[in-house]
């Protein structure tokens, strides 16, 4: 597992992709950071967050695209199989390479408040709060792009299922808010942008943190599946 | 060391293996050979480990691949038709990663990656990445990497595909090499190979064993009867007449007439009988000299169109 983790991460930084995507990650917070918190003088970080994690269902999905489906395009995928690893391992070994490189990112988004907190003294719950619901919500949406990347051999489909995905779970707030009643409960129980939010006010939701490392092994546990069915079925 | 019982995959309806049973002793190096599709790679794929089988069971150093992967996997090498390397590594990072995903002690590691690499010749490329590597650089660092962990079998599908004909040579005398400390089952479309480095050939046809046996074996026993060609010097008519009266010749026939009333004739006799000795007494006696005799054992090409195809088909 490990060697899976090592290469993965190795050869994530050896494409460009990866440095475009760290410098428009890098950019748009910045961005974001001039226009919420230095042009109107607030020291409050917190709607900063809330933008780039929306960002992310446009850089995840490109981020975890080729984990699995390259594999399996080059054939690499006989190699990992025929190794002494289970499947598991080689899903888990990859997962985390990718959450490797997402904590890598968030740890430049932590330049921001760091700046803040030089010139003053801003509530440090609500911001840790929201760091570490962030993280959580990555780490969610990174289990959703490696399943997708299972599901096909051909990159930009990959893409197109997650970031297809990663956009209904978005909206099922929104859905659930429009209809109202028991439908609104239900949905926003499931929807990881309203667990999101409650990470925010600088509580330490248990439960919220639960449902996502849930979520997380559900799709994780998918995309073994998704593996092992095509072993069977293929020739 | 690799024993097969009873395998049979199936995809929906369709076998595409059936019924596959034989065994690998230890040190040898099985030929499998059968047409394109005939489940040659479906066969290694399962015995890797890569795909699981519909029924039957494989063991691999005594372990069953199904019921103990881990154990099994790390007893094969395995080279699949497409050599499953990643494009972005050189050869160096590969092979390393390769030995950790292996699990091969870190101690011994780079030794064993030296070894290798000197083995199957890549050390002068070792820093290259993959992607610009030649396609024989490229098959022999797949073999490179199932030599890695120095596992006991090493199963290898198609070898040689692709490859100029000096290569292929090259990599025939490697796994005759490799045949001395490793277990080998060696799939192949192409006859002379599987001739030139196997001790023992599978042949599969339309996922069914067709024939197990020796390369020579296969083509000294098949069919009734044994053919040679001989060319005697003397008229067409009284020799043909005397070979008619050797016992046990079964069929005279003239090939060609290399000059005049020098002529090759096709022989064909009982096979437990050898006519060649009373033929020679018979034609010194009649003062018609042989110029040439030679035994024609039916070739690998033959008995392997006799075994995949219909009767019909070989009589045309």
């Amino acid at each position: 597992m490990q060697a899976i983790l090592k290469r993965e991460i190795k050869s994530y930084f050896n494409s460009p992709i990866a440095y475009v995507l760290l410098g428009l990650f890098t950019f748009i917070c910045a961005l974001f950071f001039y226009f919420v918190n230095i042009q109107s003088q607030s020291a409050d970080f917190n709607p900063v967050f809330s933008t780039i994690s929306f960002i992310l269902i446009f850089i995840v999905p490109i981020m975890t695209m080729r984990i699995l489906a390259e594999d399996r395009k080059n054939g690499t995928e006989v190699l990992l199989v025929s190794s002494p690893v289970s499947v598991w391992e080689i899903v888990l070994g990859k997962y985390l390479a990718m959450l490797v490189v997402f904590l890598i990112m968030t740890c430049i988004v932590a330049i921001f408040p760091i700046i803040i907190f030089m010139f003053g003294k801003p509530p440090i719950a609500p911001l840790l709060g929201s760091f570490i619901g962030f993280m959580l919500l990555g780490a969610s949406l990174i289990s959703i792009g490696v399943f997708a990347s299972s599901l096909t051999e051909n990159q930009v489909i990959a893409v197109f299922l997650s970031f297809v995905m990663m956009l209904v779970i978005w909206l099922v707030e929104s859905i659930g808010n429009a209809l109202g009643g028991w439908a609104a409960n239900v949905l926003n129980w499931f929807s990881l942008t309203s667990r999101y939010n409650n990470f925010t006010s600088g509580l330490l939701d248990i439960p919220s943190a639960v449902y996502f490392l849930s979520f997380i092994s559900v799709f994780l546990f998918l995309t073994m599946r998704v593996i092992e069915k095509r072993r069977w079925s293929q020739g | 060391m690799i024993e097969i019982q009873n395998l049979t995959k199936r995809y929906g309806q369709i076998k595409a293996v059936s019924n596959l049973s034989f065994t690998v002793n230890k040190g040898e190096i099985l030929g499998f050979l059968g047409p394109n599709g005939a489940g040659k790679s479906t066969t290694m794929n399962i015995i890797t480990g890569f795909i699981p089988a519909s029924e039957g069971s494989v063991k691999v150093g005594g372990y069953d691949i199904m019921e103990n992967p881990k154990e099994a996997k790390k007893h094969i090498g395995y080279l699949p038709e497409l050599p499953p390397l990643y494009m972005d590594m050189t050869i160096t990072e590969y092979l390393n990663f390769v030995s950790e995903l292996k699990m091969v002690d870190k101690s011994k590691r780079k030794a064993q990656l030296d070894d290798i690499m000197e083995l199957v010749r890549i050390s002068d490329v070792r820093n290259r990445l993959i992607k610009n590597l030649s396609k024989g650089y490229k098959q022999r660092v797949g073999l490179a990497q199932a030599l890695v962990g120095s596992p006991d079998v090493l199963i290898l599908d198609e070898p040689t595909v692709g490859l100029d004909p000096k290569q292929i040579i090259e990599i025939r005398k490697l796994i005759k090499a490799l045949g001395k400390q490793h277990t080998i089952i060696l799939s192949s479309h192409i006859l002379p190979e599987v001739s030139a480095v196997c001790e023992r050939v599978v042949i599969i046809n339309k996922g069914e064993i067709a024939a197990v046996d020796t390369p020579e074996n296969l083509s000294k026993g098949f069919g009734t009867s044994s053919k040679f060609s001989v060319t005697i010097a003397g008229p067409k008519s009284s020799v043909e007449g005397y070979i008619r009266d050797i016992y046990g010749v079964k069929y005279v026939e003239q090939n060609l007439e290399k000059e005049k009333d020098v002529i090759n004739y096709i022989v064909e006799s009982d096979k437990d009988i050898d006519v060649r000795r009373p033929l020679f007494f018979a034609m010194a006696k009649a003062g018609y000299p042989i110029i040439e005799l030679k035994s024609m054992d039916m070739t690998l090409e033959d008995i392997f169109l006799h075994l995949v195809t219909d009767e019909k088909g070989v009589e045309q």
